[in-house]
């Protein structure tokens, strides 16, 4: 298997200040957000010197402005925001970022101001930015960051969260990373390859080479780790795949089917389906010293196995009332409880980091869901319904989540697509995720930097 | 009077035209029908053949891994082939149709594929010439997003090992 190098650069990031002051910007993200906040990002200024250094290290002209463009994008796209027109803004971005004239910015109906500046020093790139009240009318917050230029993107990412924070008081979810499944060709014949992409649809790779058919990756908690389903030699095993090194090796060698894996939420045990003689039961397995044991032991389908963030608990997905239900368990397999009760088939149970809800997908009526309920069964919300969509995988902050939907083929089975999309726990801000090719089975990493 | 005549006249039509849509759809219902009993395929559109008369697969209701009398038929046939041809290893193939989860379709297409299996044995095929795989939704055998394309994906193919 070739080996893929994704060069995870540390960022280091200096500290300058952080004013806590009162401000009068606030976005509250616990409802569903039809008034975006009008936010100004103004393009990240350099001097000439090094704008010629960048120019020729990343054959990017403007450093600065394609930095604020990953901002503006992330924060639009957050949906919580309004990111303002450039060509509305009246001061130059090296005097803003130095003392912002408040009532020119007011003037353009801006409520939060982004300043910054970008230097070459040493080879790195160093970037400073700040956050502005432009109705208070004082910064909000001010840091600076050093690190490879190629990693410009991610240094917008990391400003965009902080951003986030200070404005919403929650953890963005913008340094981050997609890992899925890249599908092409014909229904009947589909290729798939894993694939790994930032956030917004950014920089790409492919992770194996379409060879064998390949389903549902997951990251582990340091996202080094990528925990999935392949048919290599036509045995479906649960494998695991080191990202930087791209060492793949079979961890679920059992003498049959394991899928549906997933990590704890420690990193040390894959938790997984394993399938023989027309049962599927959920078993656990030790990276390290490789023990296994069984959590449950039951004529029916137990799978789809996801972990509480503390560890202590494990929600899954059975059919022993009959059909598709979820149930929850103890993570020793004790205390079996099911927990969805509403009409309909209900699959993929997956735990909120927080802890406090369970995302799902819901069949009913010829219609499929993605909802969540409580982690008791009560507050079942649907937030989405179409033709066909599925597999629900929560963004680090538990505020948003990805899934993939597939559209209907016509009888000689044309138009058929298969996209990921991201929604709002509010059911706002439905989106399509742009990816390059065809894509299903998504999982969303955890922060990448703090 | 003319007003009875009118309302006589539109009450005409409209059951005119109820008698003909209710042919409209009892038509395409006897074609679907011919095709599908009880939610399971019974068409041959997409069936080969391990010998002469020996069909290669046998069809699921949605969520069910239950074989109909004519599976049992299907497999009593392949199992005798089986018997009179003792060097032949078989692969059965599981598989579910588009419209469930995709984690679940594997444990489903794991349970049909094994349904037939446990049927081959109860008919004298040893358990070491069969080994089984489930596919899942991943490899549909006909592309379409209706009920008789999902009707012949919900399948499980008997193929020859060696």
């Amino acid at each position: 298997m070739k080996k893929f190098k994704l060069i995870l650069n540390s960022i280091l990031i200096l500290f300058i200040s952080i004013s806590n002051s009162y401000s009068l910007v606030e976005v509250d993200i616990t409802r569903g957000n039809l008034n975006p906040l009008p936010i100004a990002v103004s393009p990240l200024f350099q001097d000439n010197n090094s704008n010629t250094f960048f120019e020729k290290e990343l054959e990017i002209k403007d450093i600065g402005s394609e930095i604020s463009k990953v901002i503006e994008n992330n924060l639009k796209q957050s949906g919580l925001f309004n990111p303002l027109s450039k060509d509305a803004f009246l001061q130059k971005p090296d005097i803003a970022h130095l003392k912002p004239r408040f009532e020119d910015w007011a003037l353009i109906k801006s409520q939060a101001l982004i300043t910054g500046k970008v230097t070459a020093a040493n080879e790195k790139l160093k970037v400073e930015f700040r956050l502005w009240d432009v109705l208070a009318g004082r910064e909000m917050l001010a840091l600076a960051f050093t690190t490879v230029p190629s990693n410009w993107r991610r240094v917008g990412h990391i400003i965009t969260d902080k951003v986030y924070q200070r404005l919403t008081g929650e953890k963005g979810y913008f340094d981050t990373r997609i890992i899925y499944v890249s599908e092409e060709g014909p229904k009947t014949q589909r290729i798939k390859k894993l694939a790994i992409m930032d956030q917004d649809g950014f920089n790409t790779k492919y992770l194996t080479l379409g060879n064998e058919l390949v389903l549902t990756p997951r990251f582990n908690p340091t996202n080094q780790m990528v925990t999935y389903l392949s048919y290599f030699r036509n045995l479906p095993r649960v494998y695991l795949l080191d990202i930087e090194t791209g060492m793949q090796e079979v961890v679920g060698d059992f003498p049959g089917m394991t899928f549906a894996p997933r990590f704890s939420p420690d990193g040390k045990k894959i938790i997984m389906s394993f399938a023989k003689d027309g049962n599927s039961d959920i078993y656990t397995m030790d990276i390290e010293n490789r023990i296994v044991e069984r959590i449950t032991n039951h004529p029916s389908i137990d799978t789809s196995p996801s972990y509480s963030p503390d560890g202590k608990f494990i929600t899954f997905n059975s059919d022993r009332s009959g059909y598709q239900q979820i149930y929850v368990m103890k993570s020793d397999g004790s205390n079996v409880k099911r927990i969805s009760f509403g009409k309909g088939l209900y699959g993929t149970p997956v735990w909120s980091p927080r802890g406090d809800l369970i995302a799902f997908t819901k069949l009913h009526k010829g219609k499929f869901y993605i909802g969540v309920m409580r982690v008791d069964g009560k507050g079942e919300r649907l937030l989405t319904e179409n033709y066909y969509q599925e597999a629900p995988s929560w963004a680090p902050n538990g505020r948003v989540l990805i899934f993939y939907r597939e559209t209907k083929s016509n009888d000689k089975g044309e138009g058929f697509t298969a996209k990921l999309w991201s929604i709002d726990l509010t059911g706002y801000n439905e989106r399509m995720v742009n990816t390059e090719t065809d894509a299903s089975d998504p999982s969303w990493s955890s922060l990448l930097s703090n | 009077m003319n007003l009875s005549k009118i309302l006589k006249n539109t009450f005409l039509v409209i059951l005119l035209s109820m008698v003909v849509s209710a042919c409209a759809t009892k038509k395409t219902a006897t074609k679907i029908d011919s095709q599908i009993q009880g939610d399971v395929y019974t068409g041959t559109d997409t069936v080969e053949y391990l010998a002469k008369g020996v069909p290669d697969r046998v069809f699921f209701a949605t969520n069910e891994s239950i074989l109909t009398t004519m599976s049992r038929d299907t497999l009593r046939k392949q199992a005798a082939w089986l018997r009179e041809n003792p060097s032949v290893n078989v692969v059965l193939e599981g598989h579910a149709d588009e419209r469930g989860t995709r984690e679940y379709n594997l444990a489903l297409g794991e349970r049909r594929a094994n349904a037939a299996k446990d049927y081959l044995m109860t008919y004298g095929v040893s358990a070491d010439r069969i080994s089984v795989i489930s596919y899942g939704k991943e490899r549909p055998v006909d592309s379409g997003s209706n009920p008789l394309s999902w009707s012949k994906n919900r399948r499980s193919v008997t193929v020859k090992a060696n």
